[in-house]
């Protein structure tokens, strides 16, 4: 029954997980996630540590193919190809699905270098200026960092390096915007900045969102898909529905348990 | 009410005068290791100075060696070690930094490398002399290189190469991972990584151990006196395959003869050597510190 209500939500799906499994040497990191992540919506993934809700973020765009020792069985659907498939490059994956990370990451560069650099890379041919611009606005940052475009970008707080870096994200105008708990270096003002970012953003992205945060799960995502460690610490996906219901009436205990706070 | 410390016994009171004394023991230890590094040093410094500085005019530099000490001077000398060096660091370069690049971001975790990269740091603890042997027979006699700057710049290359490879790793190692990470989840390629993410973030790094094995390498004489031999030479070489002499061996040289006036020369000549030296050891210092400071910011 769970896989038939996936099937009817791959429809309008950007994003499908079909029996994925993800092993870091003999260590069964994820176990069998089915899941569809719809277009233009937020998908939260919550669960506590260790459930794997990081690494299967990271199967996404295939990111973890950097980690020599992981290995990932099972397909991730993209506009209906598979991602792991060999004629794929995961170059080309990741400049479509973008990734913003834990911590604010950008290059020892200046603002406007840092933006560059993903146009540079993929080839881009237009104007830099207005692509600058332009991925700075949508990153809700342009109006702080106009007039400093050539300062380092370590020059910036905590919250507007993030900010820089979901910017330089968008500048290779991916359709999928992964984000691995975002706001958990920030403080509670640049947190709730990137939230409204966030919110704004779905109207254009797909966001998938990894969090720690419950209230944020809550307020920003559309879906909400809970992971939990099982048996031989590896991750499973709980269940997933919309956010509203996941946090209101929730159809597995241990989601409600989760939830309210019962266990961590 | 003045509160007063709990009275403690005996046996703890001397056990706390007995870590007391030990802890002052091993601080005049330490402190006095450190003063003979420093001591031999000024001892070093002032020896060299007292007996340099009165043979120390332009006309030393610009002479070549004589017979006669007041007309000597170290000029041929001086200009084959800033040609060894300039040649040394034309091969080391790019061979050390492609070395490392390899070991840090293209091997594959297995046996071979582990083997690559033990035997790497092994090579660097090799007698220099046995470089120089390695060299007159592989670059002097079998590619029939001749006693030229070319066989002793490869020679010395390979000296150096271990240092180069070894810092050069390091340097991309620091590299934080999640630049990488950033560049890789734009679409970029690992060339493209290497080139715009970690090279850039390296080259300071790697300029800096480059530096140090240069002045490792213009200090040699050993590998230098097997391929070159001590030669008198009363010109400046003009060409890689010219032959040559450096500073170390010019040195040895002025120390060997019978007369005082030579040691005289020959301290300064150490006061050129240590000038050049000093000065790049600055320049890796003045680089590193510029960059520990801007990767803080």
């Amino acid at each position: 029954m769970v896989l038939e209500k996936e099937h009817m939500k791959n429809v309008d799906a950007a994003l499908t997980a079909k029996n994925l499994n993800v092993y870091y040497g003999d260590f069964l990191a994820i176990k069998d996630v089915n899941m569809a992540m719809k277009k233009n919506s937020v998908t939260a993934l919550i669960g506590p540590s260790g459930c794997g809700k990081s690494t299967f973020l990271r199967c996404l765009n295939r990111m973890n193919d950097l980690i020599t020792s992981a290995s990932v069985r099972g397909e991730i659907l993209f506009e209906n190809l598979n991602i792991y498939s060999d004629n794929i490059d995961a170059t080309e994956i990741r400049s479509r699905i973008g990734m913003v990370f834990q911590k604010p990451n950008p290059f020892p560069k200046s603002i406007y270098q840092n933006i560059a650099f993903g146009l540079k890379v993929n080839g881009f041919s237009g104007d830099t200026d207005e692509a600058v611009e332009r991925s700075l606005r949508q990153a809700s940052l342009w109006e702080e960092v106009k007039d400093r475009l050539n300062d380092s970008a370590f020059t910036l707080s905590g919250g507007q390096q993030q900010r820089l870096c979901i910017a330089r994200a968008l500048a290779v105008e991916p359709e999928v915007l992964l984000m691995d708990e975002p706001a958990s270096a920030l403080d509670p003002i640049a947190t709730l900045a990137i939230e409204d970012l966030v919110r704004d953003l779905k109207a254009r992205y797909t966001i998938i969102i990894v969090t720690h945060n419950m209230q944020q799960a809550a307020r920003v995502s559309d879906e909400t898909a809970f992971f939990m460690v099982g048996e031989n610490r590896s991750g499973y996906l709980v269940e997933h529905d919309d956010t509203q219901r996941i946090f209101t009436n929730p159809s597995n205990v241990k989601t409600e348990e989760y939830i309210t706070g019962r266990f961590s | 009410m003045a509160s007063e410390l709990r009275p403690i016994s005996d046996q703890l009171r001397r056990r706390r005068t007995y870590r007391r004394v030990l802890g002052g023991i091993f601080y005049g230890l330490f402190l006095a290791s450190v003063c003979v590094g420093i001591v031999g040093l000024v001892v070093l410094l002032y020896e060299v100075l007292s007996n340099g500085l009165p043979w120390m005019n332009w006309q030393f530099i610009t002479d070549y060696p004589s017979r006669h000490p007041e007309e000597a001077g170290l000029f041929s000398a001086l200009m084959g070690t800033m040609w060894l060096m300039a040649m040394t660091a034309l091969f080391t370069v790019p061979v050390g930094v492609g070395a490392a690049i390899y070991l840090e971001e293209y091997a594959p975790r297995n046996i071979l490398t582990r083997v690559i990269e033990i035997n790497v740091a092994n090579l660097a603890g090799v007698p220099s002399i046995v470089y120089g042997l390695l060299g007159l027979a592989l670059f002097v006699t079998w590619f029939q290189l001749g006693r030229s700057i070319l066989a002793g710049s490869m020679t010395l290359s390979l000296l150096v190469l271990p240092i180069v490879i070894i810092s050069s790793r390091e340097a991309i190692r620091a590299v934080p991972d999640s630049y990488r990470q950033a560049a890789y989840a734009m679409g970029a390629d690992q060339w493209q990584v290497i080139k715009q993410v970690i090279l850039p973030s390296a080259a300071p790094g790697i300029l800096t151990g480059t530096i140090l094995a240069m002045s490792r390498a213009i200090g040699e004489a050993a590998p230098v006196i097997a391929i070159s031999a001590l030669v008198y030479l009363t010109y400046v070489p003009a060409h890689p395959m010219d032959r040559f002499t450096v500073l170390p061996i010019q040195i040895y040289n002025w120390i060997a003869r019978p007369q005082d006036e030579f040691r005289g020369l020959a301290a300064a000549g150490i006061i050129v050597l240590l000038v050049i030296l000093l000065t790049m050891n600055a320049i890796a210092v003045f680089l590193r510190n510029r960059y520990q400071v801007r990767s803080e910011e």
